[in-house]
């Protein structure tokens, strides 16, 4: 019982509809050769059948779906004798619950079977097939009916083609609204499990404590899991891969685009900037494998021909392949607003006797300066929100230090490693992740805000 | 000009020998800068070219897996002793047991325990199963001795594709000195060939590299993809449309207009996050699945693909709507009749650059369980499953040697992948690429 079936079968009614819609339409205004009669075309009436048969039974559907499970679990877990449930908490009780739910689709359950849980598991497997059936019923049902009341409303003077439009702009309003509600999503999600973790552990020892060890006791006599969350560490990791990062791609960028737009011509220019551009389109991944398994190791042996010691995962190697995946962004949008300076400030640098690279350092790059300083930011923000390199190359020790040849970790390496893997969804390691990444996105933020502010401005300066 | 310059003696110098003098020095920065600028182009170009080149150096090797041809005795009465050819009966079978007296057969002389186990283990543990499908699929074969070609162990496929040191010294490798000596004697005879790698095409994941394949990763990708752009592409084009088409200009389509920028710019794993505790912990949508990676990377494209959108939007000129609306058409009717067609290609291209973008995104995806380890291959969009770039990182992470190779093979395939993907998008702008 596949709900992609129902699917099709309401995407099947909704065809119906349409047909019968439209050749209603067509009897009403009395045939096909007076069409004339009709307010809309004849399309927009099966539209509109098409609509009602299909958008209520759809919602309808999604709900359903959405809460049947739910439903069903409080449904069997009042069933449980009350013993059972007696001094469970949250976990244990979500423990319970996937037992269940396993044991019905025939999946490993965790626990031993007692009479009490396999009947629980069968009441589940039993409500749930009826559940799927009348939702069949249902949604059937509801595709029907709305058919049946386009149908019986489809008259020659119906504005048909009013009313599509305005269902369709209704939809179109609420696709726009989406990506305002993932805005709202984000913040809300990563906000309320930050006070989650805020009230576990002050603010205060967060941003400014510099010990992070998130390991959490579970048993009072264990060593090394204290449970630290001074997240400093962490931020000066993120800062120096940044940095590193930055000067590798800011120079080459930089420089790269100046070259490409004031000296290359034409034939360099148009093979030169595609093959640059790659290094956007390379997965991160595939990048994080380059810097583990053949930047980090090269630099390990090159530090110790030279008598330095490397840790194997260092900041370094980390650093220069995200300031290599990052040489696109700072060279496209640099190259932007080093095309969007007027031919003519050049000419009169020129006129004056100045030589081009006089002109494109006294004269270009300051006119370009606020829109370049704007592309770097972008560019910034990218580096300290950028993930799989640091996690395949950075390694997880929280050190403290200035040397990029040690191991750091970051804010984005932290946030992977709290969140993998199996925990209780309310331990303060797990919501810490989430105020790591409340730092992460209001930072990020702030950066972008700034950055996207100056480069629109500047754009417009010259129009 | 108040000031002129003056040389040593004090009297004054003309301007044009001032120039004069600095000249050649002025040529010189010229020309150093300009090498500057060559050098960094040239640095940023041979960082691809170092990319690629170190990737397919790793990885063209696991297109190809070591077999070892042996003489291989199905009798009847071990495998199916009524003769029913029943397949039940069939799959019970050990064939475990054949290859390791064919192997016996073969290196006679070694009857130690340990050692026994060591020629043993030049077989990978999956070549059973292998000659299990192999005799279920052709069951004539039960009752002869035939000519097979086993699967080798990872590790003798390594040391034949030469990536095992033989000159280190024995305890620093993984293959013995005695493995390495049978290894080169079945050679000789001929018994040890390299085929085409078919297993990495069809086999899901595995902790054996050599029985590791990416069809589980490529389904589950294809499954995500599929219903990305189910999801994004009527959303985002819908979403420009209104936005670049018909909201009024106010102060609620400013902000979303704010929005869409900056979620650009959001860093992908804060989509994670949201799609953690959004999707999976307040809706309970299923973990590790394709339908919430979808629902995460939608949310992830919608931006690219709205920004590309409303520029597509924005080329088309206004004398085609004002055509439209003059012949009577309704608004909508100018944009899906006209202004919609015209602008599709460049709606397109951007659609397609940002299933590139998911198709190759793997932080999000670690925070919604598509990181579990999992050897099935999907079959549907509810079933878990994990993608190719999230299945490169969980093989970059594994000592083994032959997963170096696997991991590199995988990104070829995904690199492989994008290269169609944006040649199409170039291709398409290229075609319908329009000046008006």
């Amino acid at each position: 019982m596949y709900s992609w079936i129902l699917m099709l079968v309401v995407l099947a009614v909704m065809a119906g509809a349409y047909q019968l819609g439209r050749r209603r339409a067509i009897a009403s205004a009395g045939g096909p050769k007076h069409i004339k009669q009709l307010h809309s075309l004849p399309t927009y009436y099966g539209l509109y059948a098409a609509l009602w048969a299909g958008i209520p039974a759809l919602l309808l559907m999604g709900l359903w779906s959405g809460f049947q499970d739910r439903i069903l679990i409080a449904l069997v877990t009042a069933k449980l004798p009350p013993a059972m449930l007696d001094g469970l908490s949250d976990g244990r009780l979500s423990l319970l619950v996937s037992d269940i739910r396993n044991l019905a689709t025939g999946n490993i359950v965790s626990a031993e079977v007692t009479p009490e849980i396999q009947a629980a598991a069968d009441q589940y497997a039993r409500l749930g097939v009826i559940a799927q059936w009348s939702m069949w019923a249902a949604v059937l049902a509801v595709a029907l009916a709305g058919m049946a009341y386009a149908w019986m409303r489809t008259r020659p003077q119906m504005r048909a083609r009013n009313r599509v439009e305005s269902i369709f702009s209704i939809i179109m309003i609420i696709f726009s609204s989406i990506a305002i509600l993932t805005t709202l999503g984000i913040v809300l999600s990563v906000l309320f499990e930050s006070l989650l973790f805020f009230q576990k552990v002050s603010p205060l020892e967060f941003f400014f404590g510099t010990n992070w060890s998130p390991q959490i006791a579970l048993r009072a006599d264990q060593v090394g899991a204290s449970g630290a969350f001074g997240a400093i560490p962490l931020f000066t990791g993120t800062l120096m891969v940044s940095v590193i990062a930055m000067l590798v791609a800011v120079p080459i960028g930089l420089l790269s685009a100046i070259y490409l737009s004031e000296y290359a011509n034409r034939h360099v220019r148009s093979t030169a900037k595609p093959i640059l551009e790659v290094l956007a389109g390379i997965p991160t991944v595939v990048y994080g494998f380059f810097a583990a398994l053949t930047v980090a190791p090269f630099i390990r042996s090159l530090g110790a021909s030279m008598g330095l010691d490397v840790a194997s995962e260092s900041a370094l190697a980390a650093g220069l392949v995200m300031g290599v995946m990052i040489i696109p962004f700072v060279s496209s949008l640099s190259d932007d607003v080093i095309n969007a300076v007027p031919q003519s400030l050049r000419d009169g640098s020129y006129a004056l006797g100045a030589t081009q690279s006089e002109t494109i350092r006294r004269v270009v790059i300051p006119a370009a300066l606020p829109g370049i300083v704007g592309g770097i930011l972008l560019a910034v923000s990218r580096a300290i929100g950028e993930t799989m390199i640091v996690v395949m190359a950075a390694g997880l020790a929280a050190n403290l230090t200035a040397n990029p040849l040690d191991s750091v970790t970051t804010v984005t390496v932290q946030i992977v490693t709290l969140l993998t893997g199996d925990q209780e969804f309310d331990s303060a390691k797990t919501l810490a992740a989430f105020a790591l990444g409340l730092t992460l996105f209001l930072v990020t933020l702030t950066l972008n805000v700034i950055a996207l502010s100056i480069v629109r401005k500047y754009r417009e300066q010259y129009e | 000009m108040n000031n002129p310059a003056k040389d040593a003696a004090g009297a004054p110098r003309r301007t044009i020998d001032i120039v004069q003098s600095s000249l050649k020095r002025r040529y010189a920065r010229e020309r150093r800068f300009r090498l500057l600028g060559a050098t960094a182009v040239v640095l940023g170009m041979s960082f691809v070219a170092l990319l690629f080149a170190d990737i397919i150096l790793k990885g063209y090797t696991a297109f190809q897996q070591t077999y070892i041809q042996l003489p291989i005795e199905l009798a009847a009465e071990a495998i199916d002793p009524d003769g029913t050819r029943d397949p039940a009966v069939l799959a019970r079978a050990d064939y475990m047991k054949p290859i390791r007296e064919a192997l016996r057969e073969q290196f006679p002389e070694v009857t130690d325990r340990g050692d026994r186990r060591l020629l043993n283990s030049m077989i990978s543990v999956g070549a059973p199963d292998l000659l299990r499908e192999r005799v279920m699929a052709d069951p004539q074969l039960i009752g002869t001795t035939q000519e097979l070609w086993i699967l080798a162990d990872d590790d003798i496929d390594m040391l034949v594709k030469g990536h095992i040191d033989r000159e280190a010294a024995e305890g620093d490798r993984r293959v013995k000195d005695q493995m390495i000596g049978w290894i080169d004697r079945l050679d000789a005879e001929g018994r040890v060939a390299k085929h085409f790698n078919t297993i990495f095409f069809t086999h899901g994941t595995s902790r054996e590299p050599e029985l590791a394949g990416i069809a589980g990763a490529l389904m589950g990708s294809f499954y995500t993809l599929v219903l990305t752009l189910s999801l994004s592409f009527p959303i985002g084009v819908g979403a420009a449309l209104y936005l670049e088409e018909f909201a009024p200009k106010n102060r609620w389509t400013d902000l979303i207009e704010v929005n869409i920028n900056n979620l650009a710019a959001v860093p992908s794993i804060v989509f994670g996050l949201l799609g953690l505790a959004v999707f999976i912990a307040f809706f309970g949508v299923p973990r590790s699945t394709p339908l919430v990676a979808a629902l995460v990377l939608t949310l992830m494209t919608l931006p690219t693909i709205i920004i590309a959108s409303r520029a597509a939007l924005k080329s088309v000129p206004p004398s085609i709507r004002e055509a439209a609306l003059g012949v009577g058409a309704s608004p909508l009717q100018t944009q899906f009749h006209h202004v919609l067609p015209l602008a599709m290609p460049g709606m397109l291209t951007g659609t397609i650059i940002g299933m590139a973008q998911a198709l190759g995104e793997t932080a999000p995806l670690l925070m919604i369980g598509m990181i579990a380890f999992i050897v099935d291959i999907p079959k549907g969009f509810t079933d878990a499953a994990t993608v190719l770039p999230v299945q490169i990182f969980l093989w970059a992470d594994s000592p083994e040697r032959g997963f170096v190779e696997r991991t590199s093979a995988a990104i070829l395939v995904l690199l492989a992948f994008l290269f169609v993907m944006n040649l199409a998008a170039v291709l398409l702008r290229r075609r319908f690429e329009r000046r008006w």
